[in-house]
């Protein structure tokens, strides 16, 4: 009999594990979502406990530091409303150049700020999870960046968070482009699972003239991220498959190893 | 079968799975997450049953892979393997030696990513593998022996402390009792 229950719990596993691995793209979707929405409530928790000391230290502050920063604020808000009245005039200038040459008016970024929950358990995979969902207009592919740079897309949505595939993850390619005379254009693709704060620019030309520092903004090829977001610096590059096509090490520009809060682009 | 002692198993699972997630610690010194679920199963396998073994396989599988990009269900094989095996072999193991704990928990965290990466591999997907990922294996390794007898304190102590005890018996036999005196 013990010997039968083992071989039914075996039997009953397998099955399971066969039934969950062929689930077509469409249904393991929605069930990863549903299982992963057991975890809310310790996310809730997680971020009350994350808040507390701010809290704490919000409530031990002097009444002179305040009105410093205050200070501090309204001396900040008085320049950006200078830049942001310079900006415009550029922008004006930019739209009426634009008009005269024929060329497409570039839309404005709108952005959302999410706050980065989770990080993936596994280490073959990188991903990271904001507390961003449908019910906020998040949708698949959308592209993520903070102020220094790319950060990903938005692979997966639930109603209250959504998973990030970060650059450097094997499903995250990026079409990117080095900003020198040649414009050599090449894909993002993994670096290596130890050091995330580089990735590889692979598929450029084989007569592609690098050098360290040059910047790599995504070129706005594929679809999903628009042109001209930074991405990193060329490192070092190096000929590879016998000269065929040149690759090159690119360090990122965004720690994605400390990432804590990022922007969600919306087109 | 406990169900206290399922539950508590199930329950730190859970715990440990929302624990990778959100706790970057491990993995900013090390560049590696260590996985507590092979840890959690060898002792799932030394003193529970196979039911227990096999819920802790389904539920701490889809637990971690809902939370990571794996596809739903393929952690759930590689940790029942692991499992299945020490159930079987539970009668030759010395489970309560510190020593044979951090050996197995340092095993089954070396084989339950194999296993998982294999079914990846299996199943058509890329995950991100290299040199690196050596080194990631043995981070995984070593923090599985040293959890493994952590974890077996742990949750000798939540038993001691939440199961019942076993009732102690006396010599005393009333059916023997030497009666004294006139009656």
């Amino acid at each position: 009999m013990l010997k039968q229950k083992h071989y039914i719990a075996l039997g009953a596993v397998t099955l399971a594990t066969l039934l969950l691995l062929s689930l077509p793209p469409r249904a393991t979707s929605p069930l990863k979502l549903a299982v992963g929405s057991w975890f809310l409530p310790l996310f809730g928790l997680a971020s009350t406990a994350q808040q507390l000391p701010i809290t704490a230290a919000d409530a031990a502050l002097s009444r002179r530091e305040l009105l410093r920063q205050l200070e501090t604020l309204r001396h900040d808000n008085e320049e950006l409303r200078v830049q942001a009245t310079q900006a415009a005039a550029v922008a004006q200038e930019n739209d009426q150049l634009r008009a005269l040459f024929g060329w497409q008016r570039q839309t404005a970024w709108k952005l959302k700020l999410a706050n980065v929950v989770m990080r993936d358990p596994a280490n073959w995979w990188r991903t990271v999870q904001i507390d961003l969902g449908s019910r906020d207009g998040i949708r698949e592919n959308l592209p993520v960046l903070t102020a220094n740079g790319l950060v990903g897309r938005v692979s997966s949505v639930s109603y209250t968070h959504a998973q990030v595939v970060l650059v450097g993850d094997p499903n995250c390619r990026v079409s990117a482009i080095v900003e020198n005379p040649a414009r050599d254009m090449g894909i993002i693709s993994p670096g290596g699972p130890l050091d995330n704060a580089f990735v590889d620019l692979s598929y450029l030309s084989g007569n592609a003239i690098l050098q360290a520092g040059q910047n790599v903004i995504t070129s706005g090829l594929g679809g999903v991220f628009p042109k001209g977001i930074p991405i990193g610096q060329v490192v070092d590059a190096r000929p590879v498959e016998f000269g065929l096509y040149t690759e090159a090490r690119v360090k990122l520009l965004v720690n994605l190893g400390s990432l804590e809060q990022v922007w969600v682009l919306f087109p | 079968m406990n169900p206290l002692q399922t539950i508590l198993i199930l329950a730190a699972a859970f715990l440990a799975v929302f624990g990778e997630a959100t706790l970057a610690g491990l993995r900013q010194w090390f560049s590696a997450q260590v996985d507590l679920l092979p840890v959690l199963m060898v002792y799932a396998a030394l003193n529970s049953d196979i039911v227990t073994v096999s819920l802790l396989a389904v539920f701490g599988g889809l637990w971690f892979d809902a939370l990571s990009a794996n596809p739903p269900g393929v952690s759930i094989l590689p940790l029942f393997a692991v499992g299945f095996v020490i159930w079987q072999q539970r009668e030759l193991i010395l489970r309560e030696l510190p020593f044979a704990q951090l050996v197995l928990g340092a095993i089954a965290c070396a084989i339950a990513p194999v296993l998982s990466i294999l079914v990846l591999l299996t199943i058509g997907q890329q995950p991100l593998l290299g040199w690196g990922s050596l080194w990631q294996w043995l981070v995984m390794t070593a923090g599985g022996a040293v959890a493994a007898p952590v974890i077996f304190v742990v949750f000798d102590w939540c038993n001691h402390a939440f199961g019942y005890q076993p009732r102690t018996e006396t010599s005393f036999r009333s059916d023997r009792e030497i009666r004294r005196g006139r009656q």
